[in-house]
């Protein structure tokens, strides 16, 4: 936002909004719409949800009520008692235990890869909507032909050619989700870039890099911080996806989806728990940060 | 409008043309030695040699290229490493199986979500409105496999209803086939419920604002015909839209499902592919699912503007 132009002057004249500066304008509207967030009982519940995960993801091992790497061969595959209260898993690791510290991972994992993809995709998307003509139609298809791809297998793709580690499964999302945030910034910045505020600043003659930065990325950030939270979502969906399928984060690391993937085959035989409960936390952690995307998503509708 | 439709084939010929660009590149190029992959760390330096000027690994990436492409295209795809057979051997019957899963979850989520979705948008604002919303929302954005795991532990463990295998036994007839992908088929319903709802809601909620509509209602017609003849006619034309491209979205939870269920789809062949470093597979398997996207939106596309006489006879985008 642009605060150079809120002064003194502002305060003084409260009564004459045609000639106030449009920052004032656009502080109200901020203001409005962290009101509206407040209100939204859908963004607290989402807020509550993934702010548990995030203590859990912090506090991991001192909330753990077990050590979640210690096995125990005499006491593999209990069912949920006083003792375990979610059971052992086949290596007789306390599943509790490995839930609370599975957070940690997957919402490390999921951020980076998001914000990378957040920052390359507005800049990918804030050239090719200001410049359009070739640069655009280039760069356009080759974000077509990569949407034309469900992510899980672009994200199987790069790992099988790079190799599994964190680092790779960040870059693969983050890479992945660049193109497809860098299409709703373009649409935002098609619409910008016809506003006076732009006109203004080309008739300045200031760097093209400081039209796209400074004038029109604050004027995009609603539609990116959207998108953002949005993505996060997609995110932890397809890091949990990558690890069940064995791509993503690796053992003996507590994470949910690779719990799934070690145990789903033996749900036939009675053992529900070690997949269950995992399961569990996946669903309510993506339920968590969609609600707070829907809550974010409608107070910039307005 | 033969302009229009010349002008959507040809651009997804050529956006085709990049993705097979990508995948090459990511298939071929970034893994090195292909010879060395094959052979194992432990085999001689001549072998390995060897193997690379058979397989073509020593020719310049362009002549690759060519001799992959034009493989696709004739139906000649190589053989694949982990199966020991031609890739388009698996690839076909793996399609075919894929498909028919993906129709069963299609018949099954299309009357539902669009039913869910009017069905809200005719009470905006209210508790079943936000129920399908938030609800559709919800199921959407959680991961398949967990509905996978969730739904194998209600129905075949707890209730003993459906087995938790996708694969009938051979020789089974129609009618058992389809009981066994009807739990797999749920969790597609599951995910795709939200994407389709929603957009039958938004559409819904425009024409039911929409000038015709008041007058639909000011001439005196029962509400039923309002919605009917004027709401849902206007309503349903982005949501077909939608429906296609999600066969796109379709195809990568069928990997995951497939796995779980233990069913021959494309999917398991893909991962299969994937953790045995099967390249001639895991590429030309990946260029299909991007095929099969590429058709399905480019139809969509087409059928949308002939449905829509708004972009048929107006100005082309």
């Amino acid at each position: 936002m642009s605060t150079s132009a809120s002064g003194p002057d502002v305060a003084q004249a409260p009564a004459t909004p045609a000639t106030a500066p449009p920052a004032d304008a656009e502080r109200a509207a901020q203001r409005e719409r962290l009101r509206l967030l407040v209100r939204s009982k859908t963004f607290i519940a989402g807020v509550i949800i993934v702010g548990i995960f995030v203590i859990f993801a912090i506090f991991g091992e001192a909330l753990a009520p077990d050590d979640p790497f210690a096995t125990d061969p005499l006491d593999d595959l209990a069912a949920p008692s006083g003792e375990h209260l979610f059971g052992t898993d086949r290596v007789g690791r306390d599943v509790l235990s490995r839930v609370i510290v599975g957070a940690r991972d997957i919402l490390i994992v999921s951020l980076t890869a998001t914000l990378l993809g957040t920052v390359l995709g507005t800049a990918l998307g804030l050239v090719t909507g200001y410049f359009r003509g070739p640069i655009d139609d280039i760069l356009s298809r080759f974000i077509d032909a990569f949407l034309a791809l469900p992510t899980v297998i672009i994200g199987i793709l790069a790992i099988v050619a790079l190799g599994t580690s964190k680092i790779t499964v960040i870059i693969v999302i983050g890479l992945v989700f660049a193109p497809i945030i860098a299409r709703t910034v373009r649409a935002a910045v098609l619409q910008e870039r016809e506003m006076e505020y732009v006109a203004a600043a080309q008739l300045r003659n200031e760097r093209t890099s400081y039209i796209l930065f400074a004038e029109i990325l604050p004027n995009v950030m609603g539609p990116v911080m959207v998108e953002f939270t949005v993505r996060l979502g997609y995110a932890i969906f397809t890091v949990a996806t990558l690890s069940f399928l064995g791509f993503g984060i690796q053992p003996p690391t507590p994470d949910w989806g690779l719990q799934v993937f070690e145990h789903y085959g033996l749900i036939s035989g009675g053992y529900w728990w070690p997949v269950l409960f995992p399961a569990l936390a996946i669903a309510i952690l993506v339920i968590g940060v969609n609600l707070i995307a829907d809550g974010i998503a409608k107070a910039f509708e307005r | 409008m033969g302009r229009f439709i010349l002008k959507r084939v040809l651009l997804s010929i050529v956006t085709l043309f990049i993705l097979s660009i990508i995948v090459f590149v990511c298939a071929q190029v970034l893994p090195g030695d292909v010879g060395r992959s094959i052979l194992g760390p432990f085999a001689d330096q001549k072998s390995v040699d060897a193997l690379n000027e058979e397989l073509g690994a020593n020719d310049p990436l362009p002549v690759q290229y060519w001799d992959w492409i034009s493989g696709v295209l004739t139906g000649d795809m190589g053989e694949s490493r982990a199966f020991r057979q031609p890739v388009e051997d698996v690839i076909g019957p793996a399609l075919v199986n894929s498909a028919k899963l993906a129709l069963i979850a299609f018949i099954i989520v299309v009357p539902l979500a669009i039913a869910g979705g009017v069905w809200a948008a005719l009470k905006e604002g209210s508790f079943r409105d936000r129920f399908v919303s938030i609800g559709g929302l919800s199921a959407t954005a959680v991961p398949d496999f967990v509905w996978a795991v969730l739904l194998i532990i209600i129905f075949a463990l707890t209730l003993g209803i459906f087995p938790s295998t996708a694969t009938a036994p051979p020789g089974s007839g129609f009618f058992e086939q389809l009981w066994y992908l009807i739990l797999p088929a749920l969790c597609l319903v599951f995910v795709l419920f939200g994407y389709i709802a929603r957009m039958a809601r938004a559409g819904t909620i425009e024409s039911l604002d929409a000038d015709y509509t008041r007058t639909a209602v000011i001439k005196g017609l029962p509400q039923k015909t309002v919605v009917r003849r004027h709401v849902l006619r206007n309503s349903l034309l982005p949501t077909i839209a939608v429906v296609a491209t999600q066969l796109g979205y379709l195809i990568g939870g069928l990997v995951v499902i497939e796995l779980i269920f233990n069913y021959n789809g494309l999917g398991q062949a893909l991962v299969e592919a994937a953790q045995q470093n099967d390249i001639p597979m895991l590429q030309s398997g990946i260029l299909i699912v991007g095929v099969v996207y590429l058709v399905a939106t480019l139809c969509a596309d087409i059928s949308y503007s002939v449905l829509n006489p708004r972009v048929r006879l107006g100005a082309e985008q």
